[in-house]
């Protein structure tokens, strides 16, 4: 019997569900359909990611070791203030950085974007106040596309608060429709990838 | 020998029955053996499309009655082939004559490409003809590349694509009157395409487009003419 | 029956220009990058939505299990009032006295701004064209580009008016003093509010899908993230993400992924250098259970706000986003506002479309819109109101039965009917017709009475 007590809107949010549904509390649910995701060819992912990123304005410099590395950050950098997130900061200093280095755990390479994953312990918003993010990492870190990371990481609030799906600069269309770069996140954006021995297979 | 029920349509048949008189001929002249039940009027759509769908349930069972046992219905307009071959079901669910009428119901062109096979009806006609896609044809019968094979094949007649041809004209049937003004300037958008073609003529398998943007060139005091796919077929 | 008044946009070249190069500019993009599998993946994203509307309450139980699991906290909003009222108390117990908000339209169906304002909190849209738009005083004109209708020159006058800045010409400065100017609000903010383009039941996740980072921003920044988001935004599993993305970015802008896409789970985990302290996700019904109902229109909540409708939409072309009396506005407003709030409501909105179809035709869900156009016609009929319409209806729908006497009248009404404009009987629906565009002459004989004469 109903108790007397009106209904939480929890429960008249539900209660209508269910009512609009023909269903009842603790009905369960049949499977969805089957996930979709697709295979995308796995040849020359390096160069494939660098194409669809210098499509979109971002630069990428592909080197071999990691002090060739520190070299191609150091010419990105062209004398301007930065962060590193591998080395102490504080949140504050973020806001008048011109530069942020970061990590990414990914790299898609059909539309050269970086996926980062908070429980990697980068800050996100050292890749997004600054106007410049400058990300390093490996090349068997670049898989051929989004699907891959869904393949690889299921359920990706498993031990992160958040996933960032970076794909170029920030921009905007909305003033007649010209393309701006850098309205809220970095206008520019480097890659630096460091070539190992290891590349993505299933 | 195909035995084919000529479906005119109101429009045609009361304000262009030159389109219905082309087809006839054309059809004709392709092996056809045709009647005309006169006990036809209309696919009652314009009820249908207003929203009085009683009304339009009884007229598209005058349809219904009227075509027992048609071989070939065949009818000069996307949008009266699609409401009879799209949209009876929905008047009239379950129904068994609605089921066997569907597969054969067929708009002109597409029952000369897909039924009779023939894109080549041996027509002459000269000038700069640019084709307008009507939305039903298109969208819910997918008729796009017959109609401009038909065209290309006639003699004298050379075909160009305006940048708009699958843009609504704004007919829309009472839309027209119910909202002239964005009727109006849907159409002005239309023919502005149409003289940029530079064609002297603009073809569509629909009279309701027609009419519209036969009126709209006429108001704007073009000399470019309108003429159904069939009118064009049937020229020597 | 009552129509908006349409003179003014239509009249106004400026606009017209804009709205019909920016909506084709989007269109072109979006047909340029439909890859092969475009067909089968928007049926697939149709039948997970199918799917996860018809389970909804299990979906929205998951989903709340997970999103608490993760730290966060659910509200649930049975109508506008009560998730502004959330947000509200939340704001005044935290002392927030700067909130940010990303762009998101259901935060503009319940007017939360209006509501803000009242209590002297500063909420400031962060998107660049909402953030012009609000300045102004002005509401959005299109669900993707908000801001299409203003030109260079509009954009500076507002910034100099409001935020006293020099004039300037190119959109780069103008974003930069835009930029500028909002830095200090995401940084001073307490709290930030952004929508949800999708909620995930399996992993208790917000996703928001940018190009500018303002949501990003808004949900990292401040302390407190509140996300607002219909019920119906659900779908089942992350992993489902994949088909959805792939037709959203592609479906508004072409682009194959817009700039930042957020997969947000909850407040900052423990050694995560930043983030929000606090979570809320909002949930809104506000009428979506009622829509639910509908199982024939229910299709009308899998909408996943792409903008396609709207940028192929010849009438939306032609009047753009204010002439609609809602919110929503093109094809899926036609069909959601009746819905919402009932046919009465704006009996006309259903009736303003030619039905050419090329909504139904980019939806990346498959929602029908021209079958509901036509449904929601017959319900308006239904609920009665036109009865000089019906009579007309009934007196055509006898005649069609009775060929003879419709073979004699039409000839007789096509004689008689007036084919200039001035005409004294140029009324009613001839009259409308007249004012646009000329009639054909009538022909001396029907169809009918020539196939007699060429079968003698």
């Amino acid at each position: 019997m109903e108790g007397t007590l009106p209904l939480t809107s929890r429960e008249q949010i539900l209660g209508n569900a269910r009512a609009a549904l023909n269903r009842r509390q603790g009905d369960p649910a049949p499977p969805p359909p089957p996930v979709l995701l697709t295979e995308v060819l796995s040849a020359g992912l390096v160069e494939q990611f660098a194409k669809a990123l210098e499509a979109l304005a971002g630069k990428v410099v592909i080197v071999k070791t990691p002090a060739d590395a520190e070299v191609a950050i150091d010419k990105a950098l062209n004398g301007r203030s930065f962060i590193r997130s591998s080395e102490p900061f504080s949140r504050d200093a973020i806001a008048f950085v011109e530069v942020g280095i970061t990590s990414a755990d990914y790299g898609l390479a059909d539309t050269g974007s970086l996926v980062m994953f908070t429980e990697s312990h980068e800050s996100r918003l050292l890749s997004l106040l600054p106007p410049c993010h400058i990300a390093v990492i490996r090349s068997s870190q670049i898989v051929p596309s989004l699907d891959d990371v869904f393949r690889l990481r299921p359920l990706p609030g498993e031990r992160s608060s958040a996933m960032v799906v970076i794909t170029g600069p920030s921009r905007t269309g909305d003033i007649e429709m010209r393309l701006v770069r850098g309205v809220h996140g970095p206008g520019e954006i480097h890659v630096i990838i460091v070539e190992d021995d290891v590349t993505y297979s299933d | 020998m195909v035995r084919v029920s000529l479906f005119v349509t109101c429009i045609v048949d009361q304000v262009f029955p030159n389109v219905g008189i082309a087809m006839a001929e054309v059809l004709e002249r392709a092996g056809c053996e045709l009647e005309f039940r006169e006990s036809q009027t209309c696919c009652a759509q314009p009820a249908f499309n207003s929203g009085y769908r009683d009304q339009a349930r009884s007229v598209a069972e005058h349809f219904l009655t009227t075509f027992e046992g048609a071989e070939y219905i065949v009818v000069p307009s996307g949008s009266c082939c699609s409401m009879i071959s799209h949209h009876f079901a929905e008047l009239l669910p379950g129904d068994k004559r609605v089921h066997d009428l569907e597969p054969r119901v067929w708009e002109f062109s597409q029952f000369l490409t897909n039924v009779l096979k023939i894109e080549d009806v041996g027509a002459a006609f000269d000038g700069l003809v640019t084709y307008h896609d009507s939305c039903h044809a298109l969208r819910e019968l997918k008729i796009k590349d017959g109609p401009r094979r038909l065209l290309q094949n006639v003699r004298g007649l050379r075909l160009v694509e305006m940048d708009t041809a699958e843009e609504c004209c704004g007919f829309g049937g009472t839309f027209s009157v119910k909202f002239p003004e964005i009727s109006g300037g849907m159409v002005r958008t239309k023919i502005d395409s149409i003289e940029r073609t530079g064609a002297s003529t603009v073809v569509s398998i629909d009279s309701s487009c027609l009419m519209q943007i036969q009126g709209a060139l006429s108001r704007a005091g073009s000399k470019i003419r309108t003429m159904h796919l069939a009118e064009v077929l049937a020229s020597k | 029956m009552k129509t908006p008044d349409v003179t003014a946009a239509l009249g106004n070249s400026k606009l017209q220009l804009a709205i019909y190069s920016a909506t084709a500019r989007m269109a072109e993009r979006r047909r340029e990058n439909l890859t092969p599998d475009y067909q089968d993946l928007r049926q697939h994203a149709h039948d997970i939505k199918k799917h996860t509307l018809n389970h909804l309450d299990y979906y929205l139980e998951q989903l709340e299990k997970n999103v608490e699991a993760r730290g966060g906290k659910v509200i649930w909003a049975k109508d506008g009032a009560e998730a502004c009222a959330f947000i509200q108390k939340l704001a005044r117990g935290r002392g927030v006295k700067v909130i940010v908000k990303s762009k998101s339209m259901t935060t503009e169906e319940i007017h939360l701004n209006d509501h803000l304002e009242g209590d002297g909190i500063e909420a400031v849209e962060t998107d660049l064209g909402e953030y012009i738009l609000q300045l102004n005083g002005e509401k959005p004109f299109h669900i993707i580009a908000p801001a299409l209708h203003k030109t260079i020159g509009d954009v500076s006058e507002v910034f100099e008016k409001h935020l006293h800045s020099k004039p300037e010409t190119s959109p780069e400065a103008l974003t930069q003093i835009a930029r500028i100017a909002l830095r200090e609000k995401f940084l001073e903010a307490g709290m930030g509010i952004t929508g949800a383009n999708f909620l995930i039941a399996d992993s208790g996740a917000v996703v928001v899908v940018e190009n500018e980072g303002n949501a990003r921003l808004s949900s990292s920044a401040p302390k407190i993230h509140v996300a607002v988001s219909g019920i119906e935004k659900l779908i089942p599993r992350a992993q489902d993400l994949a088909v959805f993305l792939k037709l959203l970015g592609r479906s508004a802008t072409g682009q194959s992924l817009s700039v930042y896409t957020s997969f947000l789970a909850g407040p900052k985990r423990e050694g995560e250098p930043d983030g929000p302290e606090e979570f809320y996700l909002v949930l809104l019904d506000n009428g979506r259970t009622k829509l639910l109902a509908d199982e024939s229109k229910r299709q009308s909540l899998y909408c996943i706000r792409c903008g396609a409708c709207l940028n192929h939409c010849p009438v939306y072309r032609k009047i753009g986003g204010y002439n609609y009396p809602w919110v929503y506005s093109g094809p899926i407003g036609k069909i959601l506002t009746p819905q919402f709030m009932g046919v009465e409501h704006d009996p006309w909105l259903p009736f303003a479309s030619s039905l050419c179809g090329a909504c139904g035709e980019v939806c990346p869900v498959k929602i029908e819109i021209p079958r509901i156009l036509l449904e929601l016609r017959s319900d308006k009929v239904a609920a009665g109101g036109d009865s000089g319409e019906l009579w007309s209806f009934k007196v055509w729908s006898w005649v069609m039965r009775h060929p003879k006497i419709y073979a004699k009248l039409a000839s007789v009404a096509l004689s008689a009917a007036p084919t200039k404009k001035d005409s004294l009987f140029a009324v009613g629906p001839l009259k409308n017709w007249l004012s646009q565009r000329d009639l054909p002459v009538p022909p001396a004989k029907s169809f009918r009475d020539l196939w007699k004469e060429r079968s003698r």
